[in-house]
């Protein structure tokens, strides 16, 4: 059965508290998930106070400030700092996003940050990507087609084939949807889950792709592709402002249509 | 505390991603599951409608209405849509939160049996009220 109280080796305890220094006027409490696998010990939450006054508008600013002044052992990853690279998605306030993109002033009161749900984790805010990574390959999220490109140029698409993707190609690949996600959080070795199916319908609506019946076949499956209940996390999370759900809903329409 | 559960199992992600492949079903399902769930609509109504009014009626004023075709071939068809659109869910709900095998394989066979035999408990009322 699926498990829904966390195994004993994996219960929070109450961590260290890093005070903020005298004299801050305005200091939020930020509260971070901690476990590193070289201590043995279960994770804890750590509390660091900020002061907003010395700290970038970001709870991304707010963590690289504690990397950087306050603690160093602190581990998550980074890379753009401005929503184009996935790398810091994590659960800020409740909700998968990216600490980039989210304003320290939209959270109210302590800012609790812990690790993307769900996922094996590496240390602290890293979590261990290899399943979903091998998810997303599994879909060969590249273009398949037996006819050669014209020798003069590229292969040509209209404006509204083009069209098509919008709102796919746009994904970067954070997993924010993937993890927010119940039925990912149940059977994730066997559900694609929603940022994969995404990107391979990114793949079915290209107009230049040859493979969309295999693509189709490979995806009509219990488990790969109808553990989606429309339960609509992955829409709602998003950080891009992408519609995962209904790019799966296209999909199952797809394959009903092939067989009238 | 050293488990690490991903890292230690030889197997490549990819190896375990792919494990056995497509079933290459589940659409018949998911579109019997839509169907069902549409026809249940107005069959529900219908059902709900007819339990108020016949609810202080006699045995036999139940028994012309329902020997007449259309409110016969009605309940029969709601009988047998609510039962069939029971089991394809219950089999989602297994399939979500039932992950053990045997456990997964009984719970399913049970349910699909239960919906069979309450379905066929209906019919056999439906049909000794009705004929």
């Amino acid at each position: 059965m699926v498990a829904f109280n966390l195994p004993l080796n994996s219960r929070i305890g109450q961590g260290k508290t890093f005070k903020a220094p005298a004299g801050a006027k305005r200091v939020r409490e930020f509260k971070i998930y901690r476990w590193s696998p070289d201590d043995g010990k279960n994770p804890r939450t750590d509390t660091y106070e900020i002061d907003l006054d010395e700290c970038g508008p970001m709870v991304l600013d707010a963590l690289i400030k504690i990397k950087n002044e306050v603690d160093p052992t602190l581990t998550f990853r980074r890379s753009c700092r401005e929503g184009i690279c996935g790398s810091c998605a994590m659960n800020i306030d409740g909700r998968n996003t990216l600490a980039c993109l989210k304003p320290i002033e939209d959270v109210k009161g302590a800012v609790k940050i812990s690790p993307l749900p769900h996922m094996p984790v590496v240390k602290d805010l890293v979590p261990d990507l290899s399943q979903i990574y091998a998810q997303y390959r599994s879909v060969k999220p590249w273009m398949q087609a037996d006819t050669p490109a014209p020798p003069d140029g590229e292969r040509l698409q209209s404006k509204e084939e083009r069209a098509k993707m919008d709102g796919m190609w746009e994904c970067i690949l954070c997993f924010c949807c993937s993890t927010a996600c119940p039925s990912y959080w149940w059977n994730g070795d066997r559900y694609l889950g929603p940022a994969v199916l995404l990107a391979a319908y990114r793949w079915i609506a290209d107009s230049r792709d040859e493979a969309t019946g295999q693509r189709l076949d490979e995806l009509e499956d219990p488990f790969k592709l109808y553990r989606c209940h429309t339960i609509m996390n992955c829409t709602d999370t998003c950080p891009k402002g992408l519609n995962p759900a209904k790019a799966i809903g296209a999909i199952k329409q797809l394959i009903v249509e092939r067989q009238r | 505390m050293s488990e690490t559960p991903h890292l230690d199992i030889l197997r490549s992600p990819l190896g375990r991603v792919r494990g056995l492949g497509s079933a290459h079903a589940g659409s018949s399902h998911w579109w019997a599951q839509r169907l069902t769930a549409t026809a249940l609509v107005p069959l529900t109504l219908w059902f709900i409608y007819s339990v108020i009014r016949f609810s202080t009626s006699s045995h036999q004023a139940v028994h012309d209405w329902l020997s007449g075709p259309i409110p016969m071939v009605m309940m029969l068809a709601l009988v047998a849509i609510t039962f069939h659109h029971l089991q394809l869910g219950l089999q989602v709900v297994i399939e979500d939160y039932v992950h053990e095998e045997p456990a997964k394989t009984a719970s399913l066979v049970l349910s699909k049996t239960l919906c069979w035999l309450m379905a066929i408990v209906c019919v056999v009322s439906v049909l000794k009220i009705g004929l």
